[in-house]
């Protein structure tokens, strides 16, 4: 939906999870009905709430959900730093790696092996660890967000909660810095 | 001994008994400072510097410092609060603490720190390292990815206990809590009735079959920040 002529553009969010579980894009939609207040003031760009694929436009929010665990997160995560103002770090994934990195203190070839050779359910006739272009190298690590591009906000939590999420997004709309209180600042 | 001793923290005058430490005196007058290592009831330790204040203008370690007359202490300026900050973070990127499916979540001392100093996420990247979990015992276990090394077990089993189950081995990043030097928990004569099991300020060492029974919401730091129980003692003015 683009402006009228005339009519004041209304500033964009874009949303992404990557190595999340899209826990924290449930959290979103569970601002329930005052998601129809954020929709008054802002549009959604790319993001899997409305399904569009691809940036159409700078955006004044990214959110992002989920840290980087290859290089396809890596990528898109620096578009999103790239095409927004103000980039968030929405979850515990994406703050300080989350459940996905629990593989950090594994050598990535264990991981690999135990995925698709040795692990006590793996049917694998082939005996290969799948490896094609079209699949996203993994990185060795899971990175949190920040240690791959700047970010601005970040909201820990899993999933950080509903009123966390629309008072941090109501704070930076409404160009405060929006600080948690003590009762929304949490780790799980 | 002489009588009392005034210092000031902060600019507040408290009394304190000579020969007390800092934190103690601060304690009684409901003044918090933030630690993780000390306990009443456990002897000063010194080891994490959360509690670290000045003294005169000297940066010390408030569990261990006694006060002097006239003493004047910095506990709560933006230096020391940011000081602070950087060591729990230090001590979040040091071990591998995930608070979302930790049975210590909301009951636990580093995160409520961490709530407390309105830390988001640790600003240093993570060192992941390679801990090993004990859970021979039948009732106890002790999980090393989240201990944060500040020696409470060690000084409970020795002193309150008189067992010497824990202690310290290794130096730097090698350094752990070892069980009897190099034994398995269920080996080691500790009990699950023991203070050194209750004494943990991090989900490390932690009684089986207790998990979440407290809900979200109702757990000791949900609503009230780490802290709070001292700055109630404040005399009202």
């Amino acid at each position: 939906m683009s402006a009228r002529p005339g009519e004041r553009q209304k500033p964009k969010i874009a949303t992404v999870s990557l190595a999340g579980c899209f826990g924290c894009h449930m959290s979103i939609l569970d601002i329930d009905e005052r998601i129809l207040d954020l929709a008054k003031v802002v549009e959604f760009s790319r993001s899997p709430i409305n399904d569009l694929k691809k940036f159409d436009g700078r955006c004044a929010v990214g959110i992002v959900e989920g840290g980087c665990a290859n290089e396809e997160n890596v990528e898109v995560l620096r578009e999103f730093r790239r095409k927004c103002d103000i980039l968030v770090s929405l979850g515990d994934c994406a703050t300080m790696g989350g459940i996905p990195a629990l593989r950090n203190s594994i050598p990535l070839s264990e991981c690999l092996e135990t995925a698709y050779l040795d692990g006590p359910t793996v049917v694998n006739p082939l005996g290969r660890i799948p490896s094609d272009e079209e699949i996203p190298l993994l990185l060795d690590k899971v990175y949190p967000c920040h240690e791959i591009v700047k970010i601005d906000l970040f909201l820990p939590g899993c999933p950080p909660s509903a009123e966390a999420i629309f008072s941090a997004l109501t704070g930076i709309l409404g160009k405060s810095r929006p600080d948690l209180p003590y009762e929304l600042l949490k780790y799980d | 001994m002489s009588g009392p001793v005034t210092i000031l923290i902060d600019g507040v005058e408290v009394s304190a008994r000579p020969g007390q430490t800092i934190l103690d005196a601060a304690d009684e007058a409901g003044i918090y400072i933030p630690r993780l290592c000390h306990l009443p009831g456990l002897a000063p330790f010194g080891s994490c510097r959360v509690c670290t204040v000045t003294a005169n203008g000297r940066p010390c370690a408030s569990c261990t410092t006694p006060v002097t007359p006239g003493m004047i202490v910095e506990n709560d300026t933006e230096r020391l609060r940011e000081m602070r900050r950087q060591i729990v973070e230090m001590l979040f990127s040091e071990g591998n603490h995930f608070c979302m499916f930790c049975e210590k979540s909301g009951n636990c001392e580093l995160q409520a720190m961490a709530y407390r100093l309105g830390i988001p996420a640790s600003r240093y990247p993570g060192i992941w390292p390679v801990r090993d979990v004990d859970s021979t015992h039948p009732d106890i276990l002790i999980d090393r990815n989240r201990c944060i090394l500040c020696g409470r077990c060690v000084r409970a089993s020795r002193d309150v206990d008189g067992k010497q189950v824990f202690g310290f081995v290794g130096r730097g990043h090698g350094k752990r809590i070892a069980v009897l030097g190099d034994a398995r928990l269920r080996d080691s004569g500790v009990d699950v009735t023991d203070a050194a099991i209750d004494v943990c300020p991090v989900g490390a060492i932690l009684r089986k079959g207790t998990a979440f029974r407290v809900p979200i919401g109702q757990r000791r730091f949900d609503k009230e920040p780490i802290g709070a129980d001292i700055e109630a003692r404040k005399e009202k003015p």
